[in-house]
Parts: C-alpha cells; structure tokens; sequence
C-alpha cells in the first residue's frame, strides 16, 4: 500500500469534469431563470438574497465535501455505512415530529439561516452504502429469497418513508437499487414482472374495460392453445394461467377504483390520466362530491398547468434555442419551479434541441464512464455502490426529462447537480464523491 | 470475489441507451418537428401593444389651434397591492364613500384580475388630478396616474363642424378592414376628424412588450428591435375664422337655424354654425357618454350639423337663379317688365299667388322687393319657351343650369353627411303626377323657391359665391392645405375654379344691382351696415311639421362687398317667424361687419347683444322637451335642462317682445293682416293636389 500523497492520486478525472460541467451548466440555467435585464448581478451574488447567488454557495459547500470525502479513508465507507443508513432513518422519522412544511411536504428539517435539510436526498447515499455493505458481506448468498428480501427491505424501507412524507418523486426513486440488485444476481423475472405490472397499468389506463377484458381474454386463449400439451399434463398450470387472467382483470378495477381514486391524490391521479390523453372521471362517492364542489365554487385547478407551461417552454425552443437570457417563457415565470424540478426547460429554451441533446449527452456520458468504473472495481462493495450511483443518477435524470416533456406525471424530483437547491447537490456531491473516492483506491478490496 | 453476472452490464447500459434514445426522439418531436409550441409561448408571452400617436391639430385662418390635444389622466388601480392603502383620504379627495371604493375595486378585479391595473377612476377633473397626485404617494403602489391624451377645443365653437371621436364599432372595423382598426380603438365618427381621419390620424406604432404569468408587462421584448415608431398625424389648415365663428354661434344662440360664410374667392368657408351648438369638450371628457344620450335626445337635435345636412325650401332666394337662367336663356332682358295688380294670374285667376306690392316691376326692382308674380311669369316664359318642344325638355334645361349652380347635388364639401337637396326633373314629376299630367302652373310655386325644391344652407352660401364672382366658384371647403403635404389627394378638387355656364357677366351685373337694391331698400334692410356694399335676398319660407303649418324659416344670402367680393354667406333661422329680412339679415349683417371690418361698431354693439338673446326656438321644442322629460324626470335631464334652455328662456324673454327691428315693423303688421287675409294667400291644397306628398310648400313673400 502506497502512502497517499496527494489527495488527487487515483481520482477519476473524467467523472470530476463532468461533475464541474453539470454543476456550471446547473448555474448558468438557474441564472437565466432569475436574471432579469437591470439587476446587479454582484450585489445579489453578494447579498445571497438570489438562488444563483445561494447556489453559488452550495457549490462551495459542496466543493468542501468532495474535498473532505477525498480526504477520508476508504474503509470508513464500509466501516460506518450501516450505522449512516440508521442514521439517515432515524432522521427521516424525525421529520414527522419536527419536519418542515415546504410547498406541500413535510419532509424537511430546518438548519436555521433559511437552510432546509432534505433527509431522504441524503437517504439515497446511506441506502447505496448500506446495500453495498449487504451485498459484498462475505456470508451473502445474493440467490436466496431471503437475501432479496433483506436487500428490497433496504431499499424499500426509505422509499416507503419517503411516501408517507408526500415525497412520490423521491421514493420513485429507490426503485433505482433494482438495477443494481439485478447486475449483482438479482434474477431477471423480478424485472421482467415488474415492467409486465407497468405495461399492464398503462393498459389498464388506456383501454376501457369491455376492450381490456377481451384483450386478456384473448392472451390467455392464445396462451392456452400453445400451452396445451403441457397443461395436458398439469391442469394446474391451467387454474394458474385463468387465474393470473381473472387478476388481469381485476387489476383493471382496481386501477380504476383504488389506485386513481383512493391511493393517489386527485391533482396525482388528473396528472398521470392527463399524460395519456384521459380526464380524470372520480367513480367514489367523497370524490364526486369533491369534484361537484370544486366546479360549483369555480375553485377547480388546472393541475396540467406544469406541464403545459414545460412543454411550451421546451418546444419553442426550436433547433437552435431563443439565446441566453431571451426565453420569453422563462423570462416571464410561465413554468412553475422552474429553477428547481424544471430546470431542463431553461435550458431547452435558451439554447434549443442542440443544447438539450448536448446536455443529455453529458448525463450519458457521466453514467456510462461510472458504470465503466464500477465495472473495474475489485470489491463488491465499490462496484455495487458505483452501480448505485449510476442508477440513482439515471433514474433521475430520466424520470425529471421524461416528466418536463410529458412523458411521465410530474413529480418532485430534481435534475441532478442542475437543479437549484442544497440538499439535492450536496446529496449528489457526497454520492458522487465516495465513489471517487472508492475508485481511487479500486485495487483495494474492502467489505 | 467471483463475478457471474458481468454480462448483465451489457443489458443495464442498453436499458439506459434505450431510455435516453426515447427522451432525444420525444425532445425531437417537440422541438424540431412541431411549430405550435413557439407561437403559444409567443401568444402568451408577448404583448403586442398598439401605441398611437397624437393627432393632428386643427389651425384656423389666422393659424389658431381650435382642435388641440390635451393629457388627462386616469387613476389606475392594481387590486393585490391594495393593502396599506389610505383609503379614507382617496375616497374624500375622489367623493366617493367606502361602499363606492369596493365596488369599483371588486370591478377592476372582475375586468382586469388582482394582478393587473384597471382605471378606478376615468379623466381625472384638474383639481381631482392635483390633490391625487399632491398625495399620490399614500397610495402607491396600489394606485397610480396614467396619461391619457384627448381633444381639446380651445374654443368651445364649431362643435358640428370638428366633429367628436367615438370607439370604433364592429360595422366600423368591417368597413374600415383594411385601415388596421382595432377593437377599442377611436376614430373621428363626424365633421371633419372624420374627413380627415387618414391625415389627422396618423401613424400607429407597435411595441412588444414581454408579459409575465400574471399578464404584467415586464419590459420590451428584444429590447425592442422589433418595434415601430409612432407617427404623430398632420396637422390641418383651416380656411375657418373662429372669432366669426364665435361670432355666428353667439348671434345663432337660442335659435334654431345656420349660418354658411365662405370666401367667394377660394371657398374657404369662413364660418358653418349649426345651431343649436354644444360645446365640444363636453364629449371628450370622463362623462362623454352621458353629454352623448342628453345631445343624443334632444329634440332640437344638437348633434345635426344643419349647414350641409338640413335642406330647406330656399324661397325667396331662389329668386337670383330664376333671373340668371331667364336673362341666359334669352326669354327676358333686363328691362322685361311685368305689372302686378296684386296677384299672379298666369295661370288662370283660380288660385292667384300674391305678390306684396303692387305695381311695374323691371327685374332690379323685382328682385329687390321679391315680387312673386315677376318671377312666376319669367319662370313660365323659361318652361313654355318655344325653343323647346315639350315641358319636359324646358324643365331638363332649367334642372341643368340648376345643377350647374351647385343645387340637386352635393357640392363635395370637406365634411360628411352632406344633402344633396332637390331639384324636381321631368322624371319626378312623371311619377307624381304622370306622364303628360303637368305643366308650369302644377308646380309654380317653385318659380319662387317654394314647393319641390330643396337646397342645404351650404348650397345657398355657394350659389351666392358663384352670383359674386359672376360667374364661376371653388367647391366650398374647410380645409386649405395640409401640413406635410396633400398626400392622399383631399384637396385637390377644391383648388379648380368651377365655371358651369357661359352666362356673361352683364347678367350678373343687373342681378347684383337687385340684390344691391334689398339690402339699401328693399326687403333686406336689416343687413345694412354702413361704409360696405352689400348684395343680399331675403327669403320667408312656409313649411309644415307632420302636416302642421309652423312658424316661417327666415333665410338671407348675400355677399360683400360688392365691388370686390371677400365674403358670401347665408343665415337661415328656423321657425322664427315673419320674415327673412327680421332676423336672419341682421344676423348676417354683423357677421359681414365682423368679417370685413374685424369688429363691430360700436353704436351696434348692443343690438348685437339684443339680437343674440333673442329666443326664437319654437314652441314645439319646448313642448317636445316636456313631453320628454314629464316621462322621465331624471335628476340629471333636469339640470341639464334647467342649464341649457330654462336659463336662456329666462334671460331671453323680456326681449323678445321688443319692437327693436324698425324696418319690418310695419311689415309685420301687414304681414298679419296678410296671413289672415285672403287675397295674397294661396292654400297649399291648390297648389299640389295632393297635400300629403310634400311637406313643405305654399308661397313665399318678401
């Protein structure tokens, strides 16, 4: 073992130029947003009353972190990783007792000065640490049922808190580990049954009920016909294939009637029906009468708005884009959160598809060189961890896209290391940072 | 550690190559494919903001401005700022109370929402203006002063004549597609701000203004590149004189009626008075529309410009034609005679029309007492002059010299709604009467301006123009030239003299020397004013209201001075009894003086103050007005009455008992033995058969 020198030695350089890239792009987009023609542009930067100017300092801050993670042994990782992810639930627990109330969540924890605390961002770094800790544990059997229990127990415990904290975005997000479990032996069918209840919802959603019966109907005869020699043999496998039709169906009631009517919020269920093309029809009695009362008083919101706005935004851009500063849409306030969630639209505005291409490209390209890193690491621990990253990174990024161009409902989720906000960059830092920091020393293995 | 799933690497990396392909593809389609997006984010992002420009102003002859732009001021509310606001005083500068304060506030919100500014109070009065803007700083930021420009009238004259704007309509916008109006916008609706729209108007300007959510503008779009300046509108020069103006509207006061100056040598018009007048600036300000309904209703019809478009039988007047096409047609010279032994027999001895005094008249003197038999047998010698085959030719030759001095048709004038009055063709009376059923005696009664014919007071005032320069006039016109140049050519038909006969001037000359003749002696004495020549005819003309006999319309036309014509002018009076010689020539005698000598002298003085109060609006208006207002006896008719004629009544009616115009007393007294005698009256019955087909009719005398 070498002594470190210098804390650059073994430091990916290429995933640090793009993390800078990012974070600058970040900047100059949440500027845009906010300049107006006529502001002094040091002054605010210098008052911190602007979010560039406060974003200013979470690069700082977040700069100081990455320092500070290089700084730290490698072990300390695996070491503590556990104990960070009890942490880490300890604080999201304490949010119901003591959270903060910010547009609609209680999912923060006030740090005074005017800074809020997210501790599902940070969740994400304790659940990668803690899953990679579980995994590369020498007595893991990551084939058996119980170990994938143990490890969607894990993911999944975050997630669950982060729903009952309103955050859907977040919690969406842990659904990430899947990619990860199923690089390390995960099998396939968990995938494959869960893109299978995904298209089946989007079915569901799509079809009206006679047309979406006769459809299952005939997969299943279809499925019987070809089946038919080895349900010859075994007449379970055909109560089995009638069964998973009979649920088919049912699944089709219950998106109807439970999901859209009592799961999700009505604004949820009017933004995911309104993504396909559909108006949201409430079928239970409270939701009609909500419904009823919210036309009478003329109160009804428009809850398509967001994406409207997003879409009007991206679309003018054209090609080329309007210019920096020159977004009619984002000079006047069309988009709400702009400078947080839709971020993306100043940025497709400005400099058109080229500039939103490019930038998809560098969150491609940042992925794909972690995935390349992960892949070259010695202990599971790293690579799991690196794969986490990558996930994490992916997921957001494409659930954030996809949602500002009306391929996905809107949910709170951020553009990693663009969006304004402390938490969600300083999340991504540290994320990023302990797997510079792994990398760094790959040809170690640690557990 | 062994690795036994490396190649699932392969699968994540196509799963997430597959899901960024998806985002570029939609991106594409979005951005590259689908234009929709960019004309919404324009639509509701841009603000494309009409600015006009001032409008032109209106000079008069001596390059006063008598139609100016002003700046008042509207108060604008914004709703959400109102917090804070020191409401108490606002509402005791404004004298408003606190339930009027919220409900113009709730207005605002309702018309504009709480983010945006509606006018909480329209046209600021001055002192209004001056102690909410002394205080302005109590309700800022919710409250603030916004510039409005308007018209002015520094004169408060020629109401009719400048016309007033008005929003424009949707039948505008249809009519006017292709001028770039917009919903919102005003125009000149009437007189000559509509004439003259496309000049006055100017050149309106675009600017783009960036909006934000909440529809508030939030500055130039570009830093406005794409924006076009405004272009203030010309400036007009009028041929006007607005002291004679004034004048005119002064003597016309409580009469009904009009007068037509023009300058003979341009055709300049000098003055058009339409009485009764308002005062212009009652519909520029904040209480427009209500000045509106109350002119609007009026039974006098204030808002009628009555000198282009009221006709009037021209009576007596006519008289100087009827001599010209005579004397040009060669049926008479100047020393034809004719003898009135009381009545005109040409037509058989049934129905005689009357002449004043009985005697041998040549035609100076017959035009200078109006006697009707001279011209009833020169317009009979005209119609049966054997040159022609039939009635019907003769007739066509009268209309076309008729036509030709300017009567039958409009003139052209520079503003809208102008008459065309009439001229009664062979045609026309085919169709009264039929074919081959008429002849001189059916309709001559028009021999003497009565009957048939109708002219507007412009036509009058031309005719005489065209008698001063002996023989030829300018289409009568408002304005001279335009600042910037005639770029739409508007003026060019009045710079070429018109010549429409070849009558010589000698005719004019004995025509002249008859009008000479009632000004110093005749009928028209009241128009005299000493050290100036004036030519002038008086007329009286009968008319009826819905089949009732009304008191007589007093005309008298002239021009002067006679040796070297600056002046023609007309004055008619509507209703006010005896003769044109009682009023309507002193009337026109002052405004002669005014013009030539620029002042009144000073023995006159009193007797132009005399005549100005003199209240001849005839009872019918006054019994119309009851009527009226006895249906709804609203607070502000009332006081609008109580200002505008109860007033003037009071002030006025001492002197119109007065015996103060010497000259037609002992007309007068003649007149009403007259009215009531038998010998010099003809029933209008006997003259048409069918006493419903026209209005106006009978004979004239003077």
């Amino acid at each position: 073992m070498q002594e470190k020198a210098t804390i650059g030695k073994g430091v990916d350089k290429i995933t640090l130029l793009l993390y800078y890239t990012l974070v600058m792009v970040g900047f100059i987009a949440i500027f845009s947003v906010e300049y107006r023609s006529g502001d002094s542009f040091t002054q605010s930067l210098l008052e911190l009353k602007k979010n560039y100017s406060k974003q200013v300092l979470f690069i700082g801050v977040s700069s100081l972190v990455g320092v500070f993670i290089l700084l730290i042994d490698s072990k300390f990782f695996t070491t503590i990783a556990n104990l960070l992810y009890a942490g880490g639930i300890l604080l999201m627990l304490l949010t119901f007792v003591i959270g903060k109330d910010i547009s609609g969540s209680k999912s923060w924890i006030a740090l005074g000065g005017g800074f809020n605390l997210q501790p599902a961002e940070l969740c994400k770094v304790f659940t990668a640490l803690a899953l990679a800790k579980y995994l590369s544990r020498q007595e893991t059997e990551f084939k058996t049922f119980r170990s994938h229990l143990i490890a969607f127990a894990i993911t999944l415990g975050p997630a669950i808190l982060s729903i009952a904290q309103k955050e859907t975005g977040l919690a969406l997000v842990y659904f990430s580990f899947f990619l990860v479990m199923y690089r390390e032996g995960l099998p396939a069918w968990y995938l494959i049954v869960g893109f299978s209840i995904v298209v089946l919802f989007v079915t569901a959603i799509l079809l009206s009920f006679p047309v979406y019966a006769i459809m299952i109907g005939v997969i299943a005869f279809i499925a019987i016909f070809y089946l038919w020699r080895l349900i010859r043999r075994n007449f379970v496998l055909l109560f089995f294939i009638l069964l998973l039709g009979g649920s088919c169906v049912g699944f089709k009631y219950f998106v109807d009637n439970i999901v859209f009517d009592k799961v999700l919020k009505p604004y949820q269920s009017e933004r995911v029906l309104s993504m396909f093309g559909k108006t949201y029809e409430p079928k239970s009695a409270d939701r009609i009468a909500l419904f009823e009362k919210e036309k009478a008083t003329g109160k009804k919101k428009d809850y398509t708005y967001n994406v409207k706005q997003s879409k009007i935004a991206i679309g003018s851009g054209g090609f080329a884009g309007k210019g920096f500063l020159k977004g009619v849409t984002t000079q006047g306030d069309f988009v709400p959160e702009q400078h947080t969630d839709f971020i993306f639209t100043a940025i497709a505005e400005s400099f058109g598809f080229w500039g939103s291409a490019l930038l998809l490209g560098l969150y491609f390209f940042l992925i794909f060189r972690i995935i390349a890193l992960a892949e070259r690491q010695r202990s599971v621990f790293s690579r799991v961890y690196a794969y986490s990253v990558a996930s994490i990174l992916f997921f957001h990024v494409f659930i954030n896209i996809c949602m500002t161009i009306g391929l996905m409902p809107v949910i709170g989720i951020t553009l990693p290391l663009l969006s304004y906000g402390g938490s969600s960059l300083v999340t991504f830092t540290i994320l990023i940072f302990i797997m510079i920091r792994l990398d760094a020393d790959r040809q170690m293995i640690l557990r | 550690m062994a690795d036994f799933n490396y190649s699932r690497q392969t699968t994540i990396r196509i799963i997430i190559g597959v899901v960024f392909a998806v985002i570029i593809v939609r991106l594409m389609t979005l951005q590259l494919f689908s234009s929709k997006y960019e004309k919404l984010a324009n639509d509701q992002a841009i603000l494309r903001k009409v600015v006009y420009p001032s409008r032109g102003i209106i000079f008069d002859r001596k390059h006063r401005a008598i139609l100016d732009n002003t700046t008042m001021y509207d108060l604008m509310v914004t709703p959400s700022q109102l917090k804070g606001v020191d409401t108490f005083t606002l509402c005791r500068i404004l004298d408003i109370d606190t339930a009027e304060f919220k409900k113009r506030v709730v207005a605002a919100i309702v018309k504009n929402s709480r983010n945006r500014s509606s006018v909480f109070e329209a046209l600021l009065s001055p002192e209004k203006y001056a102690k909410v803007n002394e205080n302005l700083y109590r309700f800022q930021p919710a409250f603030f002063l916004q510039e409005r420009p308007i018209r002015l009238y520094p004169f408060n004259a020629a109401a009719n004549v400048m016309g007033y704007l008005s929003e424009v309509d949707s039948s505008f916008l249809k009519r006017h597609a292709e001028e770039g109006y917009l919903m919102g916008d005003y125009a000149g609706m009437t007189g000559l701000e509509r004439s003259y729209e496309k000049v006055l108007m100017g050149q309106r300007g675009i600017q783009y203004i960036l909006k934000d959510n909440l529809n508030r503008p939030i500055g130039a779009y570009e830093k406005g590149a794409y924006d076009t300046a405004a272009v203030a509108g010309n400036h007009l020069y009028s041929s006007l004189d607005i002291e004679l103006q004034q004048l005119g509207e002064k003597l016309m006061q409580n009469k009904i009626g009009s007068i037509v100056a023009v300058d003979p040598r341009t055709g300049g018009i000098l003055a058009l008075v339409s009485a009764p007048s308002y005062n212009p600036n009652l519909l520029t300000g904040s209480e427009r529309r209500k000045h509106f309904n109350e002119l609007y209703r009026d039974p006098a019809l204030p808002l009628l410009n009555r000198a282009v478009n009221a006709t009037y039988s021209p009576g007596s007047t006519f008289k100087t034609l009827q001599a010209l096409i005579a004397l040009h047609e060669g049926v008479i010279t100047t020393d034809f005679t004719v003898s009135c032994s009381g009545a005109f027999y040409g037509c058989g001895g049934g129905h005689p029309m009357g002449c004043l005094d009985k005697g041998v008249f040549n035609l100076q003197n017959a035009i200078t007492i109006s006697d009707n038999t001279y011209f009833a047998t020169v317009m009979q010698r005209v119609i049966n002059n054997p040159k022609y085959p039939t009635v019907d030719s003769s007739l066509a030759v009268w209309d076309r010299y008729m036509y030709a001095f300017g009567l039958g048709h409009k003139l052209g004038v520079d503003i809208p709604t102008e008459r065309k009055g009439h001229i009664p063709t062979p045609a026309y009376y085919d169709k009264v009467y039929g074919k081959g059923h008429w002849n001189f005696c059916t309709f001559r009664s028009v021999s003497i301006g009565q009957g048939e014919v109708d002219v507007t007071p412009i036509q009058v005032a031309n005719e005489m123009a065209y008698i001063a320069n002996k023989g030829w006039y300018k289409t009568p016109h408002l304005i001279d030239s335009i600042e910037g140049g005639d770029k739409y050519g508007l003026l060019t038909k009045f710079q070429e003299p018109i010549k429409p006969t070849d009558i010589p001037e000698e005719v004019f000359e004995v025509v002249q020397n008859g009008m000479q003749g009632v000004v110093e002696r005749g009928t028209g004495t009241g128009a005299k004013v000493d050290g100036i020549t004036i030519c002038g005819k008086t007329g009286t003309v009968e008319n009826y209201y819905k089949g009732v006999k009304q008191p007589n319309h007093g005309f008298f036309c002239g021009f002067a001075p006679r040796e070297n014509p600056r002046i023609a002018i007309m004055c008619v009076v509507e209703n006010g009894g005896r003769y044109g010689g009682t009023y309507a020539a002193p009337i026109v005698g002052f405004l002669i003086e005014k013009y030539l000598n620029d002042t009144i002298a000073e023995g006159r003085k009193q007797r132009l103050e005399q005549m100005a109060n003199l209240n001849l609006i005839p009872p019918r208006i006054y019994k119309e007005l009851r009527v009226r207002d006895s249906i709804e006896r609203s607070k502000d008719t009332a006081n609008l009455k109580k200002t505008v004629y109860w007033k003037a009544t009071k002030d006025t009616l001492q002197t119109e008992e007065e015996p103060d115009l010497k000259p037609e007393a002992k007309k007068s007294t003649k007149n009403d033995k007259d009215s009531n005698g038998v010998p010099l009256k003809i029933k209008p019955s006997a003259i048409l058969p069918d006493e419903k087909r026209k209005i106006k009719k009978d004979t004239s005398k003077n």
